[in-house]
This record gives C-alpha cells, sequence and structure tokens, in this order.
C-alpha cells in the first residue's frame, strides 16, 4: 500500500500540481483546502506526512499546527510548512510551532518531492 | 547644571560686527588682549562687572551676550550625542563645541534633523509592509500564482511522457494562472503609483503642515482678507504635499480665517498696542475666547508684536497638532514635550486659564510666560462626553523681578538635567551615572 499526504492548500492550481508531482512517484494525495475543519481531517486521515500551508482560510497553518503538536497522539506526525513569507523570523514561527520542514514558495518541484521522501523515512 | 560657555563667541560676533579691534576693546574694559582674546575663544569664563564693562564698551545690554538663540541648536545636538557611546565628560563640552566650530554644528544638527526624518520615513514603510493589508495580499496572491506556474511549467519541460490530457491540463492552468499574474500585478502598479502620489506620507502630515507655516512665517495674507478663499489657498499652499497633509492644511487654514474674521488685523494692532501679548486680554477686547485669542496673537506679523510668541495645541492624547517654536523655546517634533508644560497640565482642568512663569532646566537666563487653556473640540452636547484640545501660549519674560514661583521646565526628558522630576518618563542623558543607575 502507497504511502499518504494530505496536502492542506487552498490554491487549486498548486494543489493540482503537488498532486501530480506526488502520484506520479507512487504518493496517495489527498487534499483538503479549509483550515477551519483540517485538524479533524488530519487527525481521521493520519496521513505518512502533511504539507501545510500558512494562510488558509477558516485557520492558519501555524495554529493547525500548534494544537496538533498538543494532541499526544498526533505530536509526532510529520509536517512540511508552505509559506509565501520567507524571511527567517516566519521560519522561526514556523519551526517554534512544530514544523519538521519548512519551504517558501515558489519551490521547485524537485526539492518538494525530496523534502517529502525525507519526512517519510523513504 | 551646565553654563553658556558661548558668551565669548557672543562677544567676538558684535565687536567685529561694531568694527572694533580687539586691542581696542581689551583697552577699553581694561584687560590684556590676550585674555580678551581667551573670552572670545570661550576659553575662560565671564560674568559679574567684567561682563558689563566689555558690554558697555560694545554699546550693547549685558544679557544680550549671555543668551543667545543655540538652545535649538544645543538640543539637538544633545539629541545627536544621545545616541552613541559619548563620555559624560565629552558630552559636557557641548556648548564649546558649538561655540568654536559654529558652522560644524550647524552641519551636525541639520544631519541629525536629516536622521530623524530618514528614521521616521523608514518607519512608515515598514510599518506600511507590516501592516498594509492590500499591499500583503497582493503580494502573496502574486507568490501562489508564481508559484502554481513554476510547478506547472516544471512538470511541462521535464523528459518524462505527460498524457496528453494532463499536457493540457498544465498548459490551461500556465494560462490561466498568467492572466491572473498579469491582473495582479497591474493592480500593485497602480497601487504603488497611487501611493508615490503620496511620496511625503512617509513623513508625517503634520511635518508637511509644519513646514507650510515655518515658510509662511506663520503670518499668512491672504486670510486676512474678507471672504477669504481656504480652498484656493490649499491648493497653492499645498501643492506637492500629501493627500492627509493637504486636509490638515485645510482645516487649519480654515481656523486661521475664521479666526481672522473674528479679530480683524486692523483692529488687533490695536489691541496689542493696549495689552501686549496676553491672551485673555486680547479674547476680552474682541469677546472671543481664550484659544482664539492665542491661535491669533501666534499668526500676526512679527512687526505688530513687542516681541515674537510661541504657540503649541495638543489633542486628548496630548498629541501635538500645532507647533510654533521660539528660537530659544524649540518644540519636540518627535515625541512628546515636558511634562510640566501647563499644555499638558491644562487638560487636568479645562476651562481655567494657565498662567505661569517658566524657566528651562537646562537654561536658567530665559525665562517665559506660558498661557494654557483646555477648551472643548465641538460643540457641548446632552448626555456626551467632551473632547478637549489644549492650547499654550509661550511669551518671553523679559522682568528680572518677579514675585510670583518661577516653574522649572525642560523641553524633553531626555535632555533635561532635573534628576528629581516626578514627570520623568526616561532617563536623561545629562545626568550622572548614579542618577542613570535603577
Amino acid at each position: 500500500m502507497s504511502k499518504q499526504v494530505l496536502l492542506i492548500e487552498d490554491e487549486p492550481n498548486i494543489i493540482e500540481a503537488i498532486s501530480f508531482i506526488l502520484s506520479r512517484d507512487g504518493w496517495t494525495v489527498k487534499t483538503h483546502s479549509n483550515g477551519a475543519d483540517a485538524l479533524d481531517i488530519l487527525r481521521d486521515r493520519q496521513p505518512d506526512v502533511v504539507i501545510l500551508d500558512v494562510m488558509l482560510p477558516g485557520k492558519s497553518g501555524y495554529d493547525i499546527l500548534r494544537e496538533l503538536r498538543e494532541d499526544p497522539e498526533n505530536a509526532a506526525m510529520p509536517v512540511l510548512m508552505l509559506t509565501a513569507r520567507g524571511q527567517s523570523k516566519d521560519r522561526e514561527i514556523a519551526e517554534r510551532a512544530g514544523c519538521n520542514a519548512f519551504m517558501t514558495k515558489p519551490f521547485s518541484n524537485a526539492d518538494m518531492l525530496e523534502t517529502v521522501r525525507r519526512l517519510a523515512g523513504t | 547644571m551646565p553654563r553658556d560657555t558661548l558668551t565669548g563667541s557672543r562677544i567676538r560676533e558684535r565687536r567685529v560686527m561694531a568694527g572694533i579691534k580687539q586691542s581696542e576693546l581689551a583697552k577699553r574694559a581694561d584687560i590684556s588682549p590676550s585674555y580678551l582674546n581667551l573670552i572670545e575663544h570661550n576659553r575662560r569664563r565671564i560674568g559679574g562687572k567684567l561682563l558689563i564693562d566689555i558690554a558697555n564698551a560694545l554699546g550693547v545690554e549685558p544679557t544680550s551676550l549671555t543668551e543667545g538663540a543655540e538652545t535649538a541648536l544645543l538640543a539637538t545636538l544633545r539629541e545627536a550625542a544621545s545616541n552613541t557611546q559619548m563620555g559624560e565628560g565629552e558630552f559636557a563640552r557641548v556648548e564649546e563645541f558649538a561655540g568654536r566650530f559654529p558652522g560644524w554644528a550647524a552641519l551636525l544638527a541639520e544631519s541629525q534633523r536629516r536622521i530623524e526624518t530618514l528614521q521616521s520615513s523608514v518607519e512608515a514603510l515598514t510599518d506600511r509592509l507590516t501592516h498594509d493589508p492590500h499591499l500583503a495580499a497582493s503580494l502573496h496572491e502574486m507568490l501562489s500564482t508564481v508559484t502554481a506556474i513554476r510547478s506547472a511549467a516544471s512538470i511541462l519541460v521535464e523528459p518524462e511522457d505527460i498524457e496528453p490530457e494532463w499536457q493540457r491540463r498544465f498548459n490551461r492552468n500556465i494560462y490561466e494562472d498568467s492572466a491572473r499574474l498579469a491582473d495582479t500585478s497591474r493592480s500593485l502598479a497602480q497601487y504603488l503609483e497611487a501611493s508615490d502620489t503620496e511620496a511625503t506620507e512617509t513623513n508625517a502630515p503634520q511635518d508637511e503642515v509644519d513646514a507650510v507655516f515655518n515658510k509662511a512665517g506663520f503670518h499668512i495674507p491672504a486670510l486676512e482678507r474678507d471672504a477669504a478663499d481656504v480652498e484656493d489657498l490649499t491648493a497653492v499652499l499645498g501643492e506637492g504635499l500629501s493627500h492627509s497633509a493637504r486636509w490638515l492644511l485645510h482645516r487649519t487654514l480654515r481656523r486661521y480665517r475664521d479666526d481672522a474674521a473674528r479679530m480683524p488685523l486692523a483692529d488687533c494692532a490695536d489691541a496689542v498696542a493696549e495689552t501686549g501679548s496676553d491672551p485673555v486680554a486680547l479674547a476680552a477686547w474682541f469677546g472671543s475666547d481664550v484659544a482664539s485669542a492665542m491661535r491669533r496673537l501666534a499668526s500676526l506679523p512679527d512687526d505688530l508684536l513687542a516681541e515674537p510668541v510661541g504657540l503649541a495645541i495638543c489633542d486628548g492624547s496630548c498629541v501635538t497638532t500645532f507647533r510654533k517654536p521660539l528660537p530659544d523655546f524649540p518644540l519636540p517634533r518627535l515625541g512628546a514635550g515636558c511634562a510640566l508644560w501647563p499644555l499638558y497640565r491644562s487638560l487636568a482642568r479645562p476651562m481655567m486659564v494657565h498662567s505661569q512663569v517658566m524657566e528651562q532646566s537646562a537654561r536658567t537666563s530665559a525665562r517665559y510666560r506660558a498661557y494654557a487653556i483646555a477648551q472643548p473640540t465641538g460643540p457641548v452636547r446632552a448626555g456626551q462626553d467632551v473632547l478637549f484640545e489644549s492650547h499654550m501660549l509661550v511669551v518671553p519674560e523679559p522682568s528680572r523681578d518677579i514675585t510670583e514661583p518661577i516653574h522649572e521646565v525642560g523641553l524633553t526628558c531626555r535632555i533635561c538635567p532635573n534628576p528629581s522630576c516626578e514627570g520623568r518618563r526616561e532617563p536623561s542623558i545629562m545626568g550622572t551615572t548614579d542618577e542613570r543607575r535603577f
């Protein structure tokens, strides 16, 4: 059974591109576009890797990640954060919230794929 | 308390202006030319009988040699020094520096003012980048679109075969995203171009209006005529200013016009000839309120008054909304003034005229009479709190025979040497190390 990535992102064409890249690499890609109920989806799906955008409708990626880390059952879930803000302080906020990797938009497809593989330990 | 060390420079200036040789003045004052030379270069303190003798020899009042217009310059130099690690010994020589190198001191002060303006601009731009929701949203939108285009384009240029259906889909995505990117870029460019017309907005609008009134000398003849057109005048005087500054200028000019209509210039000449620079007397003369009389005194031409007057107006949050400084009584442009000024105290007791004689802590030789009153900003309405704004008129006080209390005030905490002031909000750079210790 292939490993699963949950992509939480609200930009349709980014979703389509990332889904294509990961699917072609053998991943099962599930997507979700709303921050408000993203935690429920995460707990329910238990993905191998999460790709989480920061700016989401309903709730920010930072808040979702903080709440995820407070939940003992999901505290170790690998999370790659995507953000349009690439300053060191943004990286610091993401790391303090508990992300395992951090990528700034626009990113390269190869970097994205390599990071997801690394987080899944493959 | 620092002593004035510029007296020598003033003596030299007066002597040269009078065309008197140094040896001649020394002879008249009964001292050696070499000693006078030391005095003129601020290397020797002077006071008492010798000061009076030299003043008599020059045909001037002794106070004109001990009181100068350098307070603003010295305050700016102290501000400049406060941003460095300068030692106390060096700092205490600021007056000597200004006296011996007036050109360099003026240049340094001008640079300090320029730095303050640039700092203000940087803060405004940083604040805008951080808090401008339109700019932040536009940049986020552009980066997201670029990300989608880059990912799709990367997929298409890869050597691996891609099914025609996916090719068509990514081509369509790139087309749609590029169109979206073009729209967002155009919108952002228009927004930034519109902001360019507000170029001076990086300075506070109040600064822009201050500059207009400073340039006009605070007296605007066009507003002294009947039916003066404030709209036209705002367009002329406000040319090149930001929208916010023009709005502020229009409001200030309208107020000037209304004051001038209630207290016409010709009548003011008669009134001040009899009552001087007393705003309470002027208000009684015209039957106006005291704040209007203060503004009117500050807008009269210099030759109408016996001495120039300064004016500060602040709103209920103590932000200065109008400032006409005096050479020896500068009003801080950035940050608040001294909490002991009646300008702020009057807000605690509105509608009462505060009148007091003040001396600056850093300069005991200069005295001023301050009149202050806090009045409502608009009409009183039943069941509603009243907002107040405060006016303070500052008039030089030449009299030395004053029986009423003299209040020691400062300009701003940072350059005020009074260590025990209850209004202090930050340590003074003029205090001793012990005084700065916490």
